[in-house]
């Protein structure tokens, strides 16, 4: 028998897993994966985003992959879409980037300038 | 439960089954594996979502990308283009999110726009055959709920002031049936869950049981509570092999929580489920019929009073109730009462499930607030009438009910309005006829299924039905008599009056309310034998048309009945007497020179 105790555990952990299918407000992080994408490292990124994800819990955070956007010098391309916020679009990602990319920006709020396109351009 | 970054959602409701989805649920996890995906992807088998027309369906998220018509060919596309790419597969998403070349969401899609999802929520959402998915939406707070902080006559107030109904076909107001329940003094109470579904091209307890059965069991459960009954049972027909497997999964599974089964949540609370497959009559979904059938007996009605809620199932107190009805009960709890009773209409409280069926695009399930209007359900949630043909009218609550002709389409669908129409609400069944359809023919078709269906115990259902068929038999046949309304008119309103239960109650409706706005059709049947939608066999004529004619005599040789003459090279004749008016000529003729009028 389940003590009620558990069965909120159950509840919070499942749902941390399965929100993606009904929560539509949350962070979303989007991955480039198209062929450029994929053959300048995106997989790497892709996973250690997805490990970053798991390790703290995100349940509001969606990982999604995208198609090429075109800028292929510019890839492995992160984007993170906050609600009410503009799209941070970082390129160049290594699975170093993503992690703080995930620390600072999707958790607490700060984009890491420094990795965005705006900065790479100048 | 792993976390992972896309899920694969694919329906493994009755409709996409039988369309082949297991074999696209085996080729998704093949390629997934074998592309090394299998710990990033996952792939859930779930319940339906509605729009069986389109089936297979397959929705992966969390893009929410509605693939729709899905073969297990196309899997391989899916996989390399959608799971390793990202790159959404346009050529196969359900063509309505598609506009402009932009995605929309299915949410904003015409068929999902407007329906408000209670008693269907989780359909399609989760895997059914996984306790934690259901869990980890609020799944088993309700009960908790009940269990830990309200008393039995508080649960009874909460549903009563919701305002739900019986969403079988009664409309009973379910809070009452509770108390009176609950009211009844015996040392053994039961709760009985009714899925028995028999109307004609209504599914929605299967759906649900399919979808969500937990739903069910956990609704059961805190209507336990409120009555103090420590056993139920669900009675569902055996007809529905995929909702009694998943059923009997989710009973083992709360069991095994501790859900089910004595001191439930530790609070001292018993209570257990068993299911009961019934043989399909249709029956045996009356309340005293089906519990003869649990008991054992010959699946026949009793009179009442006494009603089940006095004495019942093995002589005690009984509670039923309907699948859709207990699918509302944990959202009523965890949501409150003025929550549920904030949607619908003045008396007719909540959302009510319609499976549309027919002569209709969007073949499927919907689930709208109370008061939208058959309009709204047709045109803008079912897509409309195929291939530009014009509506003619909607039957609802299948063989009991009756039928809605366009000029009350703007009127909101509630339980009162649909009865002063002369239909009833039903279990949800919404059959579209459009100007093809012969509408002697349909209330034929009805009144066919009630005396099969007739259990044969009270003379007016067995022997009236029968007299009534004899009739519209007649009148399809050409051979329709003058007063032959009349004797209609006059043995439906004596079955409606004397028969026993609501099976032979309401078997006359279809012939009433087809009576009551096409009598016309009826007229032209039998003064000028004519079926005016050219639908009744027996009153069709077959002309060979002379000019057209080339008298090769393939006819004459075909003719089951000998009914066609002529001579080789010259123009050939039908016998009118003769004609059996089976149409093989017509079909036979390389000329096209047979019409049928």
């Amino acid at each position: 028998m389940k003590s009620l105790k558990e069965l909120e555990e159950i509840r919070k952990k499942t749902l941390e897993t399965i929100n993606i299918r009904k929560d539509r407000t949350g962070t979303r992080v989007v991955v480039g994966m198209a062929t450029c994408g994929i053959a300048a490292g995106a997989r790497p990124v892709l996973m250690s985003i997805m490990d970053e994800v798991k390790k703290n819990n995100l349940a509001d955070v969606v990982v999604a992959q995208t198609g090429c956007i075109g800028m292929c010098r510019f890839e492995p391309i992160v984007e993170v879409y906050k609600p009410g916020e503009e799209k941070v679009t970082y390129v160049k990602v290594t699975a170093a980037k993503a992690l703080r990319i995930m620390n600072e920006h999707v958790m607490q709020g700060k984009v890491v300038d420094e990795y965005t396109i705006g900065a790479e351009e100048k | 439960m792993e976390m992972y970054r896309s899920h694969v959602m694919i329906c493994r409701g009755t409709g996409c089954t039988s369309s082949n989805s297991e074999q696209i649920v085996k080729n998704f996890e093949e390629l997934i594996k074998k592309h090394g995906l299998d710990n990033e992807v996952v792939v859930e088998r779930t319940g339906c979502f509605g729009l069986c027309a389109l089936g297979p369906i397959v929705i992966i998220y969390p893009e929410a990308s509605f693939y729709s018509l899905v073969k297990p060919e196309d899997v391989e596309e899916i996989v390399n283009e959608h799971l390793i790419k990202g790159r959404v597969v346009k050529r196969l998403l359900y063509a309505e999110t598609v506009e402009n070349d932009t995605i929309k969401s299915i949410d904003e899609v015409d068929f999902y726009k407007k329906q408000v999802r209670v008693a269907l929520r989780n359909c399609g959402v989760i895997n059914p055959e996984n306790i934690d998915e259901y869990i980890a939406f609020d799944g088993y707070k309700a009960l908790e709920k009940v269990l830990t902080s309200m008393t039995p006559a508080e649960v009874i107030d909460t549903i009563k002031r919701s305002g739900l109904k019986g969403r079988g076909g009664g409309g009973f107001p379910t809070g009452t049936k509770w108390e009176f329940a609950a009211k009844s003094q015996a040392d053994q109470k039961y709760v009985l869950c009714n899925a028995d579904e028999g109307d004609p091209g209504a599914f929605m307890d299967r759906s649900v049981l399919e979808g969500d059965p937990h739903a069910v069991i956990e609704a059961m459960t805190i209507a336990a509570f409120a009555i103090g009954a420590s056993q139920g049972y669900v009675y569902v027909r055996a007809e529905y092999p995929i909702a009694v497997k998943r059923l009997a999964i989710a009973i083992s599974q709360a069991r095994e929580y501790g859900l089910l089964g004595q001191n439930i949540m530790d609070t001292g609370f018993n209570f257990d489920l068993e299911i009961r497959l019934g043989a399909g009559a249709f029956v045996c979904g009356e309340e005293t019929a089906l519990i003869a059938s649990i008991e054992g007996e010959r699946g026949m009605p009793r009179p009442r009073p006494p009603f089940p809620a006095v004495k019942g199932l093995f002589g005690k107190p009984t509670l039923l109730n309907n699948v859709e009805t207990y699918a509302n009960i944990t959202q009523i709890i965890n949501n409150g009462a003025e929550w549920f009773a904030s949607m619908g209409t003045e008396k007719s409280k909540g959302t009510k499930v319609f499976a549309l069926g027919g002569k209709i695009n969007n073949t499927g399930l919907v689930e709208i607030p109370m008061g939208t209007t058959m309009r709204e359900v047709i045109f803008e949630i079912g897509g409309g009438i195929p291939n530009g043909k014009k509506y003619k009218a909607a039957q609802t609550g299948g063989p009991s009910g009756g039928c809605i002709p366009m000029e009350h389409i703007d009127v909101p669908i509630d339980y009162d309005n649909l009865i002063a129409l002369g239909s009833m609400m039903g279990s949800g069944g919404l059959i579209v006829m459009d100007e093809d359809n012969c509408m002697v023919d349909i209330a034929r078709f009805f009144l066919d299924f009630t005396v099969d269906e007739s259990c044969g115990k009270c003379t007016p259902c067995r022997e009236g039905t029968k007299r009534m068929l004899e009739i519209l038999d007649r009148i399809v046949e050409g051979k329709g008599k003058d007063g032959d309304i009349e004797r209609l008119e006059s043995l439906a309103n004596n079955i409606k009056n004397s028969a026993l239960c609501g099976l032979g109650q309401t078997a006359p409706n279809p012939v009433l309310s087809t009576l009551k706005y096409f009598r016309d059709e009826y007229e032209a049947h039998i003064n000028e034998k004519r079926c005016p939608a050219g639908v009744c066999q027996g009153l069709a004529k077959y002309t060979i048309i002379a000019d057209k004619c080339k008298g090769c005599g393939i006819c004459a040789k075909q003719c089951p009945v000998t009914a066609i003459s002529g001579k080789a090279k010259t123009p050939y004749l039908i016998a009118n007497d003769k004609c059996a008016k089976c149409g093989v000529c017509l079909e036979k003729c390389p000329f096209g020179a047979i019409i049928k009028a």
